[in-house]
């Protein structure tokens, strides 16, 4: 699974944080999503397609099957 | 066993719903209907990027045709249901295709509130799908003067992108500054700074009473104070009414949107979501109907578990998040007619934030330019999310 951030569209909700917190993270000075982990390790995939998911911007998006 | 979920109304509501379903495991048949012709797009940019021309329409979308695909859905789009069926699951449309499920998922949305003068009037516009963001755009020119109808959320979005064209323009609404019932005294008193500090006239404290018009063209906007602000593009922002239309006759109950029971259940096997649910908060002990982006998705999952059989109350702490100028609020609970503390942060800077109480308890957290210290503020004063 690969994972890729729009850095334009992010609000700063801060979702993707409270749902996948080993890959997401906020910058401190505005908010904009910081992505820890490209390529996040496979028991971490749901975590993060529920990020993708509840993302109110629809900032957050996956490729690959895996 | 539920086989077949219809989800009725595809924007971000019903396809969060779609998508959660399939997170959490569902296998079964899959059917989205839409009203508009588009495949799913987001809201929030209609008042902002798309408006303003930085975005393309297509940016919008929610989501790309491979990760449609891969939900493995039917989308029936461009074609309204038109009634109900509760005791057969059944969805009748415009064209008239039947559709039957299993489990009927009610996220039709709402549409603006209009002025009782203005159907039919050149000039006028509201701001609900994307093409009436793509028909505002195209008259939002200078030197057209704009007035906007409405000092809430998307009021104040609109006159923020307007200001940002070159546009002139002005506000008009009730209250005595934009937002002022949601967010108290001190937050939509900076915003009132914010506004007038680039341009925008505001004309609040007065009641708008109609338009004016010349041959089937606005000309103005009439205000209870006596006055009327000459005008040649309208936005008429006055709130929305929940799409349950359709709905009358089907022996569902319908009070200002879909009432459910705390878990979003309409009746057995029909569940409401997103901007036209007004369910039961089991924590605050009344029924809610929140207009905002979080919502459609948070209890879109909320949803998704009670049609799979987890049975879950849906409780959520309201969030939503406004863009106006350079400023990026985030409003998490319910901060209206309770005593702000600044928390973290410089008000001065324009960059806090604030808590919220009433009777000694904290009910809100607002931030203002300071995204990720709301959340953690937030996570540390009010009910986690799930």
């Amino acid at each position: 699974m690969k994972v890729s951030v729009d850095e334009d569209r992010c609000c700063g909700a801060g979702s993707c944080v409270l749902a996948a917190p080993d890959v997401f993270d906020q910058r401190d000075e505005d908010g904009v999503v910081v992505l820890l982990a490209p390529e996040p390790a496979g028991h971490l995939h749901g975590a993060v397609r529920e990020a993708a998911d509840v993302c109110p911007a629809a900032a957050i998006t996956l490729s690959g099957t895996a | 066993m539920t086989s077949h979920v219809l989800v009725v109304g595809a924007a971000a509501a019903g396809l969060s719903t779609a998508e959660a379903l399939r997170r959490k495991g569902y296998t079964g048949g899959l059917t989205l209907l839409g009203d508009e012709p588009h495949h799913p797009y987001d809201r929030p940019p209609l008042s902002k990027q798309v408006l303003s021309g930085a975005w393309e329409p297509e940016r919008a979308r929610l989501r790309d045709d491979g990760v449609l695909a891969a939900l493995d859905a039917r989308f029936v789009l461009g074609d309204p249901a038109v009634a109900l069926d509760v005791a057969n699951r059944a969805v009748t449309t415009a064209s008239g295709l039947t559709l039957r499920a299993d489990a009927v998922v009610l996220a039709t949305g709402v549409r603006p509130r209009t002025l009782p003068d203005q159907a039919g009037l050149a000039g006028v516009h509201v701001l609900r799908t994307l093409d009436d963001a793509l028909a505002l755009r195209a008259d939002l020119r200078p030197p057209a003067r704009l007035v906007v109808v409405g000092d809430g959320v998307l009021g104040a979005e609109v006159a923020a992108t307007a200001r940002g064209l070159g546009v002139e323009t002005a506000l008009a609404g009730p209250q005595a500054a934009p937002l002022a019932a949601q967010l108290g005294p001190l937050a939509s008193g900076l915003l009132a700074d914010l506004h007038a500090g680039h341009g925008v006239r505001l004309r609040l404290g007065s009641a708008v009473l109609g338009l004016t018009s010349r041959d089937g063209r606005v000309t103005g906007v009439r205000l209870d104070a006596g006055d009327v602000l000459p005008a040649d593009v309208v936005v008429v922002a006055l709130g929305s009414i929940p799409n349950t239309d359709w709905l009358a006759g089907s022996g569902l109950e319908l009070d200002n949107g879909v009432v459910c029971d705390a878990r979003c259940r309409a009746a057995e096997g029909v569940y409401a979501v997103g901007d036209v649910a007004r369910w039961h908060h089991e924590d605050l002990g009344v029924a809610l109907r929140l207009e905002n982006r979080t919502n459609a998705t948070e209890q879109a999952g909320a949803v998704a578990d009670n049609i799979l059989g987890t049975d879950r109350a849906y409780v959520p702490v309201p969030y939503f998040w406004t863009d106006q100028f350079d400023a990026r609020l985030q409003v998490h609970g319910v901060p209206s007619g309770a005593d702000v503390s600044v928390v973290d942060g410089d008000v001065e800077a324009r960059r806090f934030v604030a808590r919220y109480e009433r009777d000694g308890r904290v009910v809100g957290v607002l931030g203002w330019n300071m995204p990720k210290q709301t959340r953690q503020h937030r996570a540390r004063l009010l009910a986690p999310i799930r």
